[in-house]
């Protein structure tokens, strides 16, 4: 019988949610490396046992965990993450030259051809690779290498790269988002790179509409249309038809276009999913009830969905990686919150009930259907 | 022989309950026997220096003989009473509030 495990990486530890493909009925295992941040939990689409971890805490630093049986084991693996050659520097924060250094890893993106070779963006912003398990990382240093890179600035959580996404019909074509420095792609495999932000708009920045310094929240896509990139901005939904040569702004009739996290649905390529947050000061949702809002023609117009969801007091925040859907028929969308709760939805959104309430603040969702 | 004691979260990915026993060759510093302690742990590597700076992360102390020694040389000799296995050599994670 298929059914879906739910990788969830929080703020102290991370754990694992299993049920059958109805949902209704949950098994939580966990946490595993308690009371270390585990920022990012994905599992291999060729290998579903195959799962990478990342584990750090600021007082020891950074480990990978791998596990080779779904998540009920773990064991750890490389955790030298060296930038390549003489690292450089990125522009500080009083706009002074900052020296590239290593903090943690957000965000792993097994290939979608071989358990073996994950990405791992990290922050500094960099690109990672390992073509051993996890065993070893080499940086992929066209990125920041690009003659941007020493113009690129933190934002107040760090100049973190989040986002990765491997077009699944071009494995030479890499999309990655850097807060804040922006979106970049590369069709080589991630050996060159160049910024895809045109029609980005940042009233934070001089200028406006400046090639690179951009806060870029999350992007998404569907599978099936690779070309289709929807985007939550610091402030602003966008998306491109192009692959990101171009964006235009689907925020319309949202409540707050400021949000974290954006994904698309698993059969729909224009049904795409939000949360909106009140503001950049504001970091819970509008009128303290959580609302997750649905696109069902690829932005503009939007729906809240708020069927079982807290509808008043209710002050979370959702991250950037914390939602996730499922390939089942009906397809199954999941988030997490800053207050600990899991939710799913069996009915693309429809409706939602809590996994769990009281986990730690919940940093990533990530889900894999099982057959 | 060198005692060690660990910080809860070392012990978690060492797997370790109580305090640690390391042979250290010459005469033992904290480098020395951080060096044993990541030949024996290889997973503890990189978790008390940064790796590439090979220097003690910040948010982690040593201590000794009730004594702080994070803030000298790290090739600087223990105290007797800890390479004769008297007293123990502490790994320590800064204190956070909160």
């Amino acid at each position: 019988m298929s059914g879906v495990r739910v990788l969830v990486g929080t703020r102290k530890g991370a754990f694992v949610l299993r049920a059958d493909g109805t949902r209704k009925n949950w098994d939580v295992s966990g946490p595993f490396f308690g009371g270390w941040e585990v920022f990012h939990v994905k599992g291999s689409p060729v290998d579903p046992n195959r799962i990478y971890a990342s584990q750090s805490t600021s007082w020891f630093g950074q480990l990978i965990q791998r596990s080779d049986d779904g998540g009920l084991s773990w064991n750890p693996v490389g955790n030298q993450f060296i930038y390549d050659g003489v690292p450089g520097t990125h522009q500080w924060y009083d706009g002074t030259p900052h020296p590239w250094e290593f903090a943690r890893v957000w965000h792993l993106e097994p290939s979608l051809s071989d358990p073996d070779t994950v990405l791992a963006g990290v922050e500094d912003a960099a690109l990672f690779r390992s073509v051993d398990g996890g065993m070893s990382w080499s940086e992929l240093s066209g990125l920041r290498g690009h003659d941007t890179g020493s113009a690129w600035q933190p934002g107040a959580g760090g100049m973190c790269l989040h986002t990765i996404i491997v077009s699944p019909k071009d494995p030479c074509r890499i999309f990655v988002a850097i807060s804040s420095a922006g979106a970049f792609r590369s069709d080589d495999e991630g050996t060159t790179w160049r910024p895809i932000n045109h029609g980005l708009h940042s009233e934070g920045l001089p200028d406006e509409d400046a090639e690179v310094g951009h806060c870029v929240h999350r992007i998404a896509l569907h599978p099936s249309n690779p070309d289709v990139l929807y985007m939550q901005k610091h402030w602003d939904v966008m998306r491109s038809d192009n692959a990101g040569e171009s964006w235009s702004e689907v925020s319309g009739n949202l409540p707050s276009d400021f949000g974290f996290a954006i994904d698309v649905h698993a059969h729909e390529p224009e049904t795409v999913y939000v949360v909106p947050i009140t503001s950049d000061s504001e970091h819970f949702p509008p009128e303290g009830k959580l609302r997750v809002y649905r696109s069902r023609s690829g932005g503009n117009e939007w729906e809240p969905l708020a069927r079982g969801l807290p509808q008043e007091h209710c002050y979370v925040d959702v991250l950037r990686d914390a939602m996730a859907v499922d390939t089942l028929d009906d397809c199954g969308v999941y988030f997490g919150t800053t207050g600990g709760q899991v939710y799913a939805s069996a009915n693309s959104g429809d409706s939602w009930d809590p996994i769990v309430r009281d986990l730690p603040a919940v940093l990533s969702v990530e889900v894999q259907t099982l057959a | 022989m060198i005692r060690v004691v660990l910080p809860a979260h070392l012990k978690m990915l060492a797997k370790v309950s109580g305090e640690v026993e390391l042979e250290v060759a010459g005469t033992p510093s904290p480098a020395s026997v951080i060096d044993a302690l990541e030949a024996r742990f290889p997973v503890l590597l990189g978790t008390i220096r940064d790796p590439s700076t090979r220097q003690r992360r910040k948010f982690v102390r040593f201590f000794a003989c009730e004594k702080d020694l994070s803030l000298e040389p790290i090739d600087v000799a223990l105290p007797e009473d800890v390479t004769r296995g008297r007293e123990p050599f502490f790994v320590i994670g800064a204190m956070a509030g909160g």
